[in-house]
C-alpha cells in the first residue's frame, strides 16, 4: 500500500483535489458559518456608523485575485448600501478599474435609489502607487480632479466640498497586494489617525494582523472571513437572504472544507510513509 | 499507442462533441446584454424635478434650498434647450435568468452579444490553457501565458499614459489644451502649475537611456527617484511599523475591569503576545551564543516563527483553493450552464 502512495502519479493528486471542489460545488454543500470576533470587529466598524457617513473604498485587487476577494467586496458594498452610507471608490491598481465597476453595478442593480455623484461616486486609478495615498490624504483634488467618466469633482455633490480623505468616517480596504492594505495603514490610517478596515488574501493576512486593533480596527482574512462576514450581514439584515449573490462566500466554503479535509488526509499519508521509511532506514 | 493515450484522446472527443452540441443548442457559453436608452432631456428634467420636490419640502420645513443645489438647478435649466434629441445607450451584462420576463416572455431589452460570447469562451478555453500545465507543459499553456503577460503589460501601459501622463501631467500643464481635446471634464479653475515642469524633465531625462548617446543622464532622474521613495518610506515604516509597534506591544500582561474582575482570556493573549515579541527577537540577536536562557528563549522565538509560518501557509492553501472554486464557478455557470443549485431550480 505505502508502494503505490510512494510512486502515486502526481496528476491523480491533483485530479482528486479538482474532484473535491467541483462535486461539492454542483451539489450545492453549503455549511453553516458564525461570525467569529476578528469579523465581527470590522462588520461593527460599518455597522456602528451613522447612516450616511462618509466611507472610502480603496478597491486594490485584480482579476487575478477576484475569485478571493470578490465576496467579500461586495458585502462591503451591501452592508454600506444598507446603512446608507456614501461610497467613494478609489483604486492604486490600474486593473482594479473593472473590479470597481463590478461593485459598483451592484449599487445600480440592488439599490436603486444609490444615484452617482450623491451617494457614491468612483474616483478610478491614479499611478503612483503609495505616492497616490500620501497625496489625497492631504488634498484629494490635487490627484483627482475628476471622477472615472471626467466629471470635474466640483461638479458632484459628494465631492465638492471633500477636501482630503481625512473627512473620511473610515476606510475599507479589500487588497490583494502592494500597494494595499500596509501602504493604506503606514500613509494614512496610523498619521492621520482614519479609523479602517480591510479584507486582504490569504497570503496577505498574518503580516497585517499586528496592526489589529490600534492601527487598524479589524482585518478580513481570505474566503473564510468573506464568509463569516456575509454571515453577519445576514443575520442584521435578513431581507437579503432571498438574493442569492448575497451568499457566494459562504457557498464558496463547501469546496474549501473538503478540500482540506483532503489536503489534510495527504498530510497525514505523507507523514506516515516518511516514518515508515525513516524506521527501515530508507529514508 | 499507449492505453493511457487512447483514453485520454477518447475523453477529448466526447468530451469537445458534448461542447458541440451543446453550443449548437444554444444551452451553453453565450453572453447576453441588456440595452437601456436614456434620453438626455427627460434625464436633465427628472433631476430638476428632484431639486423641485426638495425645495418644496424645505419651504414646507421653514428652510430654504441649498445653494449649489439652486445653482445646479440653474445650470440643468441652461442646458435643457440644447439637449432635443440626444440619447445614449447602456450596456450592461445580463443573466440568464434575465432572458425573459415574469409573466415569462421575452425580455426585449436582453439580446446575444457576440462580443461578449467570444470574450466568454476565450476566457474559458484560456482558463483550460492554463490548467493544462497540471498535466505538463504544453504549448496552450504557453500560448495563454504569453497572452495573459502581454495584455496584463498593454493594459497597464495604456491607463497609466491616460491617468498618469495625460490626467496628471499633461492636464496640469496645459490644461486649456487637454480640455479642449481629450480631457472635456478637466475642471475650470484647473490653471497651468508650472511645478509640474519638473516631473516632465526628469521624465525627458529618465527616456534619454534610448538615445545614442548620454545614456548616463537618466541615472539623475532615477537617484532623484530612488532618494525620494527611501526617505518618504522611511518614515512610512518608522512611524507605522516601529513606534506604533512598539507601542501597541507595551500592554498589561495580567487584564482586570471592575465589573469582570480578572480577565483570564486577554490576559493570556498578552502574554502571548510579548512573549512572542521578545523571544523572536531573541533568535534574531545573535551578539550572543544561542546557550543558556538566550538559546531556551531562541528556541521559543522559533515556535512562534513556525506557528506564524503555518498559519501564513494555511491561510496560503485556502486562497489558492478559493481561486480555482472561483474558475470553476465560471466555468461550469457561466460558460457550460449548468444549473446552480438552489438558485437555478
Amino acid at each position: 500500500m505505502s508502494d503505490f502512495f510512494r510512486n502515486l502519479d502526481r496528476r491523480w493528486i491533483f485530479l482528486v483535489m479538482g474532484l473535491s471542489i467541483a462535486i461539492p460545488m454542483l451539489m450545492g454543500v453549503v455549511f453553516p458559518e458564525e461570525p467569529s470576533q476578528e469579523v465581527l470587529d470590522v462588520f461593527n466598524a460599518v455597522e456602528d456608523l451613522e447612516d450616511g457617513s462618509n466611507i472610502l473604498m480603496a478597491y486594490d485587487y485584480d482579476p487575478a485575485s477576484k475569485g478571493e476577494l470578490e465576496p467579500m467586496a461586495a458585502a462591503f458594498v451591501r452592508h454600506c448600501a444598507e446603512k446608507k452610507h456614501k461610497l467613494y471608490f478609489i483604486t492604486l491598481w490600474p486593473a482594479a478599474i473593472p473590479m470597481l465597476q463590478k461593485n459598483i453595478e451592484i449599487l445600480n442593480r440592488e439599490y436603486p435609489e444609490y444615484t452617482y455623484g450623491e451617494h457614491y461616486v468612483n474616483l478610478g486609478f491614479r499611478p503612483g502607487n503609495e505616492g497616490v495615498i500620501k497625496v489625497v490624504v492631504t488634498d484629494l483634488k490635487k490627484l483627482y480632479g475628476n471622477d472615472v467618466a471626467g466629471t470635474d469633482l466640483n461638479e458632484l455633490p459628494m465631492t465638492v466640498n471633500v477636501k482630503n480623505i481625512q473627512g473620511m468616517d473610515l476606510i475599507v480596504n479589500v487588497s490583494a497586494g502592494t500597494p494595499g492594505t500596509k501602504e493604506w495603514v503606514q500613509y494614512a490610517a496610523t498619521p492621520f489617525d482614519i479609523k479602517m478596515v480591510a479584507g486582504v488574501t490569504g497570503v496577505g493576512y498574518t503580516p497585517l494582523v499586528p496592526y489589529v486593533p490600534d492601527q487598524l480596527a479589524g482585518v478580513l482574512g481570505a474566503i473564510k472571513a468573506a464568509a463569516e462576514y456575509e454571515e453577519a450581514v445576514l443575520q442584521n439584515y435578513p431581507e437579503l437572504r432571498t438574493n442569492p449573490a448575497t451568499q457566494e462566500g459562504l457557498r464558496r466554503m463547501g469546496p474549501q472544507l473538503v478540500a482540506h479535509m483532503l489536503i489534510i488526509t495527504l498530510i497525514i499519508i505523507g507523514n506516515i510513509i516518511f516514518f515508515m521509511d525513516r524506521k527501515r532506514g530508507v529514508a | 499507442m499507449k492505453n493511457s493515450t487512447i483514453i485520454w484522446l477518447v475523453l477529448l472527443i466526447v468530451g469537445g462533441g458534448y461542447l458541440i452540441f451543446r453550443t449548437g443548442s444554444g444551452s451553453m457559453g453565450r453572453a447576453y446584454v441588456r440595452h437601456e436608452t436614456f434620453d438626455a432631456k427627460a434625464s436633465f428634467e427628472e433631476q430638476i424635478q428632484k431639486i423641485d420636490d426638495e425645495e418644496q419640502k424645505a419651504v414646507s420645513d421653514g428652510k430654504t434650498l441649498n445653494e449649489s443645489k439652486a445653482e445646479a438647478r440653474k445650470q440643468l435649466e441652461t442646458r435643457l434647450p440644447d439637449l432635443e434629441g440626444i440619447t445614449w445607450t447602456k450596456v450592461s451584462s445580463a443573466e440568464r435568468s434575465e432572458l425573459t420576463t415574469d409573466d415569462g416572455q421575452p425580455d426585449p431589452a436582453v439580446v446575444f452579444s457576440w462580443s461578449r460570447t467570444i470574450g466568454l469562451w476565450i476566457a474559458a478555453l484560456g482558463t483550460l490553457a492554463i490548467m493544462s500545465f497540471l498535466w505538463g507543459d504544453n504549448v496552450f499553456y504557453k500560448l495563454a501565458e504569453a497572452v495573459v503577460v502581454g495584455a496584463s503589460a498593454a493594459y497597464a501601459m495604456v491607463v497609466g499614459f491616460w491617468t498618469g501622463i495625460i490626467q496628471n501631467l499633461f492636464g496640469k500643464l496645459i490644461p486649456s489644451v487637454m480640455r479642449d481635446t481629450v480631457l472635456p471634464g478637466l475642471p475650470s479653475t484647473q490653471h497651468t502649475e508650472w511645478i509640474y515642469v519638473i516631473p516632465l524633465v526628469l521624465s525627458v531625462l529618465m527616456l534619454w537611456r534610448l538615445a545614442p548617446a548620454g545614456g548616463w543622464i537618466s541615472r539623475w532622474p532615477l537617484a532623484f527617484f530612488i532618494g525620494a521613495t527611501a526617505g518618504i518610506r522611511l518614515v512610512a515604516y518608522l512611524d507605522a511599523d516601529f513606534v506604533q509597534q512598539i507601542s501597541n506591544t507595551i500592554m498589561p500582561l495580567i487584564v482586570s475591569d471592575n465589573k469582570q474582575g480578572l480577565m483570564i482570556g486577554s490576559s493570556i493573549a498578552n502574554f502571548i503576545i510579548v512573549t512572542g515579541v521578545l523571544t523572536c527577537l531573541v533568535y534574531f540577536f545573535f551578539s550572543f551564543e544561542h546557550t543558556g536562557a538566550v538559546g531556551t528563549a531562541a528556541r521559543v522565538g522559533i515556535w512562534f516563527l513556525m506557528i506564524t509560518f503555518g498559519a501564513g501557509f494555511g491561510f496560503t492553501v485556502m486562497g489558492r483553493i478559493a481561486l480555482i472554486s472561483d474558475r470553476f464557478n465560471f466555468l461550469f455557470y457561466d460558460w457550460l450552464w449548468l444549473p446552480r443549485p438552489g438558485i437555478d431550480a
